[in-house]
């Protein structure tokens, strides 16, 4: 099966004589060169596929194009070179009716601000979508309302943005980008406006509803714990360069460059690792008085294993079937280094 | 040594301002007062303006693009030009509009004219549509502000409706509320699309700009002329002077409101899968929805502070009957006619606000009585109240006061104003008198002559000299330019003596503006405080704050300069109370901890901080004390403003005349506001808020 997203050396570049000096550069863009010739490089060369039903998140520091690369692939903004295919379609090559009728029937977004219309009210806000498709008032309504429980803002439909606190607007910010029920689902940095403690709260909401919606999706902060949390696979971007794409376990083991490292050297591996990363191949020694499952964070489970001090058996939790086994040393070496 | 002296003096700004004043003197002194030294006055080689004006206008009127018309009444085809028959379609709709809104409120034959034949007409005497009774009016502003906004807000509209009623203005009430109703919309459609226009392509909005700010800086007289010569004269004219003046803001509003809209915003719209009509219907417009609203309450003011100066150019109404009141200096008359003007305008602003805050509930389930129970309510109430006043015309001879009570049988209060009127002027005449005196042979006077003895080369000098210290070349060349079109007319004199009446109020108004604004606006109630004392102030037409000052100062440049510098306060306190608003509270508590007195917050930190919102304020003052130094012609000035309103009586180069000043006048206050803004401008990015 084909990957919902496909990127295929992608450029983004702001500048008035962007089409030539890229033109001209064959491929190989230099960040410094093109700002002395007045041109901003956004993107520089990024090629990644997105598989149906993953999240995939953008991780990188403000000014790194990680909202730009966004922007790309939900052609908010055109890109200036490359491919970037959805389900198959090269949507660079739309055009504009195409364009809105993608946006009507695949795609959703979230942003960091909120974005909500001001003068309309949560119910409103979350039914604009369909309104704009033409949905009838009343069956658009009914649907926004189902959204509204699906968030958790019952009671609050009337309600002005304004009146609001900023992770109730997100709220309404999330049920507006699934009213129209996408298979794709962007989010710009939207847990960033928000506080610590209720960031926490709007991660494992998201994660809930994830677990329950399951859509394709592309996730943009500049918290590396966020994206360590959340992710099924992580991309690092630095100047408009993805510098490693992998799942988080890869990334926090095996960091590609000094710039990775720099984010994972403070992590601590054992609340992000899962089990898998460290497990050995299958033991015949192996104790038949606990399992674990190979998609278990090494933290949750760590106690056990090391009250049990025997090697012990790695599992699939899909189908139960052993898959490897664990050595408490492992573990002890996670935790404490060495 | 020297190298150090002369970077100080490039670095400080208040040594370069000394020395361009040191200059300044220098060649106010030296220069010697003869009509043959060019540096003392210029020669007047652009004399020719205004009459090239005018050809302009008439050829366009009676030569360009002549069409063949039919002419009914003869019965043959004519030559006519083009743009004739276009100000005569443009004419004619806009007071069919307005006269369909009057006729349905105040009753009449005219629309109904318009479907049948005359003599018809004539013999069907009873063919007329009937007056809407002052009842059922009254009612109906009733129903309206209580579905608007509740209780609060019909009895508002209620009892306005009312006292205008009993008090007998019914008729000019009604006469100027149809002026507004067609003319608001005109300039909201119109200030719309050309804001909708510049904020899509930046090249319009660079080029409304320049046009937006001689519109609003012009004084309204001025176009009056040209709009007689285009339009002739009659509601439709006074219609069209209130949309040149109303709709700049509308479009200024508009831009500013859409491009404050965040850009996520647009995005979410986008990304909502909406095309582009559908970004702009659902998206940009109602999320500026906030400005474009404060834009529609402007233009109402606008339309409502023009109906006097509409009534010029022969709309009716209360403007019409505020102007003959003052002509035969009856204040009281003149008072109540302003009263419902501004009656009026609280009413409209109120129900327009209300309004656009107006929720729609998507989970109600009315029947259709419930739906619409008070349009109900009110056609019963038409129909009764109209029965009832049919009725009872047997009973009344003569005037049915129950459709409409006219001027001289309402109420009044008119001779109890005249009275206080007369005992003020009776108690402090010798004190008013002698301050008068003083104010015009100390100050005045001398003021006066010494901006008239001023060689024109000094006089550029300090503008562009200013200029450059505040901007840069380009600045001063742009100042200079504009005077320069001045200087080179046969008016600079007349010019001079608008400046020196101009600068008075503007010093004068700004500091008034301040002090009241630093000293009630210091604390969050008392702000308030001011500035709904600032909003009540604005309602009134400017054309109001003469009536007092006629009285107290005779016909002086005393009273135009007092009513100058009592209306420009207005902005320049306002902005003063924003700007102290402005002032973030933990540079206060800064402030405080490091143990300010009153006296030195104010000087260090609140002023400092304000200075950039305050200057702005400045700029709308300038605005304001011309606009009512050149009103002032009125009642008898020698400025510039007195033969623009001459020009009125000029019909063979009135047009040219009035256009040609009226844009000097706008020239003076945008050289000031280039300074001012540059000014502002450069403070802003100095103290980094920019």
């Amino acid at each position: 099966m084909s990957p919902t997203i496909s990127c295929d050396s992608v450029y983004k570049i702001f500048g008035a004589n962007a089409n030539k000096l890229l033109a001209d550069s064959n491929g190989s863009v230099d960040a410094k060169q093109f700002q002395e010739a007045g041109c901003i490089v956004g993107v520089n060369n990024a090629s990644f596929d997105v598989e149906k039903g993953e999240m995939l998140v953008v991780m990188g520091l403000s000014g790194s194009g990680k909202s730009t690369l966004l922007r790309c692939i939900s052609r908010l903004t055109d890109a200036t070179a490359g491919k970037i295919l959805v389900d198959g379609e090269d949507i660079c090559l739309m055009n504009n009716k195409q364009l809105v009728e993608l946006r009507r029937e695949k795609m959703g977004m979230v942003f960091q601000n909120f974005a909500l219309l001001p003068h309309k009210t949560v119910i409103e806000n979350i039914a604009f979508p369909l309104q704009v498709k033409g949905v009838s008032t009343e069956n658009s309504m009914y649907k926004a309302l189902e959204m509204v429980e699906l968030v958790g803002l019952k009671g609050r439909e009337n309600y002005f943005p304004r009146e609001l606190s900023g992770g109730q607007q997100q709220r309404v910010g999330i049920a507006r980008s699934l009213a129209v029920e996408p298979d794709i689902w962007f989010l710009d940095e939207p847990f960033s406006a928000l506080d610590p403690l209720i960031r926490k709260e709007m991660q494992d909401e998201f994660l809930r509803l994830q677990g329950v919606l399951n859509k394709t999706i592309m996730f943009v902060t500049h918290d590396f714990d966020e994206a360590l949390r959340l992710a099924d696979r992580i991309a690092i971007m630095k100047d408009g360069i993805i510098e490693q794409l992998d799942t988080p376990g890869n990334i926090v083991l095996n960091p590609a460059t000094d710039y990775v490292k720099k984010f994972t050297e403070d992590v601590p591996r054992e609340k992000v690792l899962k089990i898998e990363s460290i497990m050995d191949p299958k033991d015949t020694n192996a104790s038949d008085n606990l399992k674990v499952s190979k998609d278990d964070i090494i933290e949750s489970v760590a106690e056990k294993i090391l009250n049990s001090k025997e090697i012990i058996k790695v599992i699939d939790p899909k189908d139960s079937s052993e898959v490897g086994s664990i050595n408490p040393s492992k573990v002890i070496k996670v935790l404490f280094g060495g | 040594m020297d190298k150090n002296y002369l970077e100080t003096i490039r670095n400080s700004k208040p040594a370069q301002f000394g020395i361009l004043i040191l200059i300044f003197l220098i060649l106010y002194f030296l220069i010697p007062q003869s009509e043959n030294n060019y540096l003392w006055r210029l020669p007047s080689v652009l004399k020719g303006i205004p009459l090239a004006i005018n050809n302009v206008i008439f050829n366009a009127l009676y030569e360009w693009f002549p069409l063949k018309v039919w002419d009914p009444v003869f019965e043959m085809y004519e030559e006519k030009a083009a743009f004739r028959e276009f100000t005569k379609a443009v004419s004619q709709g806009l007071l069919f509009l307005i006269t369909v809104v009057r006729e349905l409120l105040l009753g009449g034959d005219k629309i109904i004219d318009v479907f049948v034949s005359d003599s018809w007409l004539k013999e069907n005497d009873w063919l007329s549509w009937p007056a809407l009774p002052w009842t059922a009016t009254t009612v109906g502003a009733f129903l309206l502000g209580y579905q608007l906004n509740g209780i609060r807000l019909g009895l508002l509209g209620g009892i306005g409706a009312l006292y205008i009623s009993v008090f007998g203005n019914y008729v000019p009430s009604i006469q100027t509320l149809s002026f507004v109703l067609i003319t608001t919309p005109i300039c909201f459609v119109l200030g719309l699309s050309f804001g909708i226009w510049g904020y899509l392509d930046k090249k319009v909005e660079t080029a409304l700009q320049p046009v937006l700010n001689v519109m609003q800086t012009m004084p309204q007289f001025a176009y009056l002329v040209p709009i007689i010569a285009l339009f002739g004269l009659g509601d439709h004219a006074g219609s069209i002077a209130t949309i040149i003046i109303a709709t700049p803001p509308m479009i200024r509003n508009t831009i500013l409101g859409l491009k404050r809209i965040s850009p996520e915003v647009v995005e979410a719209g986008l990304m909502s899968g909406c095309t582009k009509p559908q970004l702009l219907f659902k998206v940009l417009i109602p999320a500026a929805r906030r400005d474009i609203l404060n834009g529609v309450n402007t233009v109402i003011m606008q339309c409502l502070a023009m109906v006097v100066i509409a009534s010029f150019v022969g709309a009716k109404g209360l403007g019409l009957n505020l102007k003959i009141a003052l002509n035969s200096l009856k204040i009281g008359k003149a008072a109540e006619a302003g009263l419902c003007i501004v009656i009026i305008a609280v009413i409209l602003d109120r129900f327009t606000k209300a309004w656009a805050d107006k929720q729609k509930d998507y989970f109600e389930n009315l029947t259709f009585f419930q739906r619409y129970k008070l349009l109900i309510i009110f056609a019963i109430s038409v129909v009764i109240f109209s029965i009832i006043a049919f009725i009872s015309g047997g009973y009344f001879d003569k005037i049915n006061y129950l459709y409409v009570i006219p001027i001289e049988k309402g109420l009044t209060i008119a001779h109890y104003i005249d009275g206080a009127v007369d005992w003020v002027w009776e108690t402090f005449f010798y004190s008013l008198n002698s301050f008068n005196k003083f104010l015009l042979t100390q100050v005045l006077g001398p003021m006066k002559h010494a901006y008239l003895g001023m060689p024109v080369i000094a006089t550029f000098t300090l503008a562009m000299g200013a200029a450059y210290i505040v901007g840069n070349s380009r600045t001063a060349l742009i100042v200079g330019g504009m005077l320069l079109f001045i200087a080179l007319s046969e008016y600079w004199d007349r010019a001079l003596i608008t400046m020196y009446m101009g600068s008075f109020a503007v010093i004068m108004a700004s500091l008034n503006g301040i002090i009241l604004g630093s000293i009630f606006g210091r604390t969050e109630r008392g702000g308030r405080i001011l500035l709904s004392f600032c909003d009540f102030f604005e309602t009134f037409p400017s054309f109001v704050y003469l009536i007092p000052v006629i009285f107290l100062f005779n016909i002086t440049d005393t009273s135009v300069l007092i009513a100058a510098i009592v209306y420009a306060t207005v902005p320049a306190t306002r902005y003063t109370v924003w700007g102290l608003k402005s002032v973030p509270l933990s540079l206060h508590e800064a402030g405080t901890m490091s143990g300010v007195s009153a006296f030195q917050r104010w000087t260090n930190i609140e002023i400092p901080i304000a200075f950039p919102t305050v200057m702005l304020g400045v700029n709308q003052t300038v605005v304001f004390s011309l606009q009512m130094v050149i009103l002032g012609a009125l009642i008898g000035t020698e400025d510039l403003g007195q033969i623009i309103f001459g020009a009125l009586s000029r019909t063979k180069d009135g047009a040219g005349v009035a256009l040609t000043l009226g844009i000097f006048v706008s020239l003076i206050a945008i050289c000031v506001d280039v300074i001012v803004r540059n000014w502002a401008e450069e403070r802003k990015k100095a103290l980094g808020l920019a």
